[in-house]
Parts: structure tokens; sequence; C-alpha cells
């Protein structure tokens, strides 16, 4: 249990070594392999062309920049499904100083869909909770996708209350498609599982640190997502729904994802327009998946600044005030009556 | 997800978010002997709206030819096989206060198409339509009341109006609900008839799942005493948050109750449901349920129920 830093997952560039390239990344892709031809044959010949791939680089940058700067609301579901995207157990194998997973609901079993621990992120200790989806495909099944059961939302709360008890901040990230959507999951109580989670998240009595990574899907993420700070990742979406679904009810047809995607408004500038998030991390030009370290040090950063900014804040006027965000979050001022 | 419910009540199948039972037709199979098993089974629900407008009409459950006006006699339960037909709001608040108690509150707050919400039609255009027929802004009717003289602050999602999805005014009616019963020191009972989260409002609608239970923890800080009634259908965001947090979670016989939709979970896992899945007597079965209530003794059971929330002393 007391493994240093251990993470059952391989990182990114341990499973893929290629990045994968997305739909709209085609222009981009194409520099890139010029740019590595280029590379080659300057190796192999000694010519020197290093001119020639400063110039393209220099134009493959600018590719990226104009491509990211008008990314339509699918596009960015793309990216926060990358799978060279960081996920939670590169966070974890990457940002912290020290982790010791804590496992299991103890009442039914242990998710791993969900993962919980004691961290030490620059020498403050905390308890982190996070989705985990898993990189390889055998990961990936062992976590169900990143899709929790009930005894995942269970474990999760049973560890905040600990870390409440302990008077330890929770970060949590989130990263998941959704609940899971089984006859298991029913059985144990999906709803009333993610239920107890948001109300007790509500008064938990020490800071609690949320951060959207990747895809925030519905209640699956909620149930882990209520917080005194909502921060996330440029590139990450947070819905009600996800954008298939939503075409597949609403529309009817499959091909309408892109229109549900933007009808959504699930991107973190429209989650931050409507007051739901409180602050944006921006990615690295061209996406997390394209420098992970970067944007995981941005996380840190994000991190580390709202606990400090927390700190300050006496626990009873923090509870209170979380409990006053979420009685009205989202809402237009002066729209619902105040009665008290 | 493609041949939606078009369920007891002209429900527009499709407002209701994730993992909903609105766009599910649900495969009901019930526990509840052979007999009544072969009837559930062959449940689907009606094309029809409402009530049809003739003198008689086809059980939803057993298919049996029932009397209209003897089916609404009986408060919408099946004479033959004990099915609780989905009530329209005003009924409900009706069956369930004493004559002349209710006051209805904050009926005046109307939903906003904040996102300008364009599928094949408008957000904007559905609720009217609603909105018109009903009679009412939104799918919550909240206010205050009594049961056989028990004072309650009273909170029923209409399934008529988009699948009583929760958008933000149903979010922040119970909210609103569980503040009047905080300061008027009333008991807070809420009936649930919903596919879930309203997708139209985004994640706005996502973030009422946060509100009502924010408001439901401020009433259990002040000691408040809440009772959820689940009826059928009861599903996605609204069972995985208010309803499932309050003190007590009733259901009236054979809803469908749940996370996701049942159709959602076939299509995911490719296979059968077992007999009586996401039923209410599943799911007492399964430990997630105080106590399931007949239509017929709603009144009595809640007014009790309420008694024990005064304290020990009976007199």
């Amino acid at each position: 249990m007391a493994e240093k830093k251990k993470s059952s997952e391989s990182t990114a560039r341990e499973a893929g070594g290629k990045v994968a390239s997305l739909p709209f990344e085609r222009p981009i892709q194409e520099y890139e392999e010029r740019i590595s031809a280029l590379e080659t044959l300057a190796r192999n010949t000694k010519l020197d062309i290093s001119g020639e791939i400063k110039t393209l680089r220099a134009l493959m940058e600018e590719k990226l920049r104009e491509t990211y700067a008008k990314l339509t609301a699918w596009e960015r579901v793309t990216v926060a499904r990358h799978p060279n995207r960081p996920i939670t157990s590169d966070y974890i194998a990457t940002l912290l100083d020290d982790f010791h997973e804590l496992h299991g609901d103890r009442a039914f079993g242990d998710d791993p869909a969900i993962v919980t621990g004691f961290a030490t992120m620059a020498g403050r200790r905390m308890l982190i909770v996070g989705n985990r989806k898993g990189r390889t495909t055998k990961e990936r099944l062992r976590c169900n996708f990143g899709c929790a059961h009930p005894e995942g939302y269970r474990k999760a709360l049973r560890k905040m209350k600990l870390a409440e008890k302990l008077g330890l901040p929770i970060v949590s990230l989130i990263n998941t498609p959704g609940a899971y959507p089984g006859i298991g999951a029913e059985e144990r109580g999906q709803a009333m599982a993610i239920a107890e989670n948001i109300l007790a998240m509500v008064t938990l009595r020490v800071p609690i640190v949320v951060v959207v990574i990747g895809e925030g899907g519905s209640g699956g993420a909620l149930g882990i997502g209520v917080g005194d700070r909502v921060l996330m990742l440029e590139h990450a979406y947070y819905s009600v729904i996800s954008p298939e679904g939503c075409a597949a009810i609403l529309w009817k047809d499959a091909e309408k994802t892109p229109d549900a995607a933007e009808a959504l408004k699930l991107t973190a500038p429209d989650l931050l327009s409507l007051g739901i998030i409180d602050r944006i991390l921006p990615e690295p030009l061209g996406g997390a998946h394209r420098a992970p370290e970067q944007a995981m040090a941005t996380v840190k950063q994000g991190i580390l600044a709202a606990l400090d900014e927390l700190a300050t804040i006496p626990i009873d006027q923090l509870v209170a005030a979380r409990g006053e965000k979420y009685r009205r979050i989202g809402e237009l001022p002066g729209r619902f009556p105040r009665p008290d | 997800m493609s041949d939606p419910l078009e369920a007891p009540g002209e429900l527009p199948p499709d407002v209701a978010a994730p993992g909903n039972g609105a766009e599910n037709g649900p495969e009901s199979r019930d526990g509840a002997g052979q007999k009544r098993e072969g009837r559930l089974a062959r449940l689907r629900f009606s094309k029809k709206r409402d009530m049809p407008g003739g003198l008689w009409l086809k059980c939803e459950s057993c298919a049996s030819v029932i009397f209209r006006k003897e089916l609404e006699q009986k408060d919408r339960v099946c004479p033959s096989c004990d099915f609780h037909f989905t009530l329209p709001g005003r009924e409900r608040v009706a069956l369930t206060l004493d004559p002349g108690t209710w006051v209805e509150h904050y009926s005046e707050l109307a939903p906003l198409d904040r996102l300008k919400f364009r599928e094949k039609g408008s957000y904007q255009d559905k609720l009217a339509a609603a909105s018109n027929r009903l009679g009412q802004q939104d799918a919550l009717l909240c206010g205050t009341g009594e049961i056989l003289g028990r004072r309650v602050a009273l909170a029923v999602l209409d399934f008529s109006f988009l699948g009583g999805s929760m958008g933000e005014v149903v979010g922040e009616k119970i909210a609103l609900a569980t503040d009047l019963a905080r300061s008027e020191k009333r008991a807070f009972v809420v009936f649930t008839a919903s596919g879930g989260a309203r997708m139209h409002e985004g994640a706005l609608s996502l973030m009422q799942m946060a509100k009502t239970c924010a408001a439901l923890a401020r009433l259990n800080a002040a000691g408040g005493f809440s009772i959820c009634v689940m009826t059928h259908p009861t599903t996605g965001g609204v069972t995985a948050s208010f309803a499932s947090v309050c003190d007590l979670v009733l259901a009236e016989p054979g809803a469908l109750i749940g996370f996701a939709g049942p159709r959602v979970i076939a299509t995911t896992l490719r296979q059968e449901l077992p007999s009586g899945f996401q039923r209410s007597e599943f799911l007492m079965q399964k430990g997630m349920l105080d106590a399931i209530v007949s239509r017929g003794t709603m009144r009595q059971e809640l007014a009790r129920l309420i008694d024990y929330s005064l304290g020990p002393r009976a007199d």
C-alpha cells in the first residue's frame, strides 16, 4: 500500500510513443511528417537544413495556433478524449512527492474506476480523489473506461470523510464519460451513491478543489465534483449528457453529434460564463496531449494556488460559502426570490 | 433510445437527460406474482395523449379495458392489476392534501432558454407548448398545505411537462420548497416523476443536482424532516440528487426507478434485463427504499411518518 509514487498505469509516452492525430489536425500532422522527414534526412546526409526545419516549425506552430483558436465544441470534446492526453494516473505519478493509494469502500468492493489516496504535493498533505480511465486496453477494461460503479463513489465518500476528520484538503480530478449504466450499478444504487456524495461534499469541513482534466461526464463527474473551487483545463468538457447521447435522443441521428456538442455549451469558456466553473487552466499550444508535462505543471500551479487561497478562509465561513455557492449556482442576478 | 416512451400523459420524451427512463420504453417485468408479471410484461406505454377522450381505455400495464370514469374514481390505479398510472401534478396535489389547504408558491417562475438551444425545434417553442397545454410555467408545483392536519411544504414533479425534467426553475423551486419547510417548520414532502436533468439547459441543469442537495443539506442542518415519494417513472439526475437523499424514500408500487434507463442499459450490455429490474419492488429488495406505499393509503402513511419527526412523546 505504501509504494511511493506508484502508479499501476503507464504514462502517455510509455504507452504511446507517437501522438495520435485527430481528424481536424490533419494539416498539422502533414507538417509534423515533413519536419520529421527532413530531420531524418539531416541526420543521414549531414546536410545543413536546420533553416528549412525552423521555417517549417514556425509554419506548423502558426497552423496549430490558428486551428486551436477556432476549435468547435465537438473538436474540443475529441481533444478532451485524446488517447495521449494526461490522465489521473499521470498526474499522480508526476505531480506528487508521495502517494499512498487507499482502496475499497469497506462494504462491497474496490472500484478501479475511482482512485483515492493520501498524497503530498509541494510539501502539502491532501487527499486525492480521481476518475481512473487507464491507458492500455487492459487497463481501460479494468477501469471500465473510467465509468465508476456505486462502490467507487462510496469509496470516495469514505476517504473524503476520513480527510475531513484529519483536516486534509481534498483534490478531485475529474475525467469520466459518465457513471456506469449497468445491472450491478443499478442494483447497488448508482443514483443513491452519487446523490449521497453530492450532499456530503456540500458540507465537508475541509477545502475541496476540483479540476476537470478531460471529460466531465454528467452525474458521474458531479459525484466527486462538488468543491470550493472548480478549475477546468482549456479543452476539457463538462456536460449534462454526452453529445452522442444528446444527438441520439433529441435528433435521433448520430451524425448530429457535433450539433449536440455545440448546443450543450459544454466548453470551458461557456461554463465560465455561465458561472459553473471558477477558472480555466490554459493548455499548451495544440492541447495537453502535445506537451503533457507542461499541462500537468499548469494544473499543479492551479491546485496549489487554490489550496493556498482556501487555507486563509476560516472553515465555518468556507463551508457556508460553498453551500451558498451551490444554492445559487449559475443563477442570473435577481432571477430568483431570496426569501431569507 | 430512438423509440422513446410516450408515456402517461402527453410526454415529450426527448427532453430529459442522461440515463433517464424517459427515453426508454420500460420493459416492465414485475416481481409481484406470476399473473401480474405476465400482465406487466406486456406493459407498453400508450401513444395516446393523456387519458384518451373516449369512455374506455386500455391499461398500459395489463391491457385490460377500463371504464375511464372508474379509473379516475380509483385515483388512476388500474382496477384489475393495481398499476399506478402517472398522475398529473395538480391531481397529485389534490389527492395528497386536505381540501382547501393548498397554497401554491412561486408559480410565476418561468424557465429561460439561456443556451439558445436549437435542435429540430427550439426549446422555447417546446416550453411554450407545454406551458399553454398545462397552464403552468414549468414541471414543478410547490407550495404549502396539510396532510390530515400535518403542515407540509409540498413539491410535485409533473411528468407531463417535458417529462418532469429538471432545469433551473425545477431545481430552484425544490430549493425554495425546502426553504419554506425550514422557515415555517413544516415537513418537506416531494413526489417525483422525471426523466432526469433537462438537456436543453445543459450544465445549468446538471448543477441543479448540486443546488437541490445543498438546499436539503441546509434543511438537515436546521433539523428539518424530508420525505420523497418516487413515482413512475423516476430516473437520471432526479434520482441521483435530492430524491435519494431525503430522510425517507418511499415509492408507489411498480414504479420504474433508476439512474440509467433500462434501454440505455440493455443497449450498453447487449443483454436482456432481469425480471422486475428497476421496479419499486426490486429497489426495496436491494435496500434502496424505506417502503412501498399504495396510492390509496398514501395520505395516512405520510401523516403517520411525519408524526415520528415530532419526537418521542405521542400525546
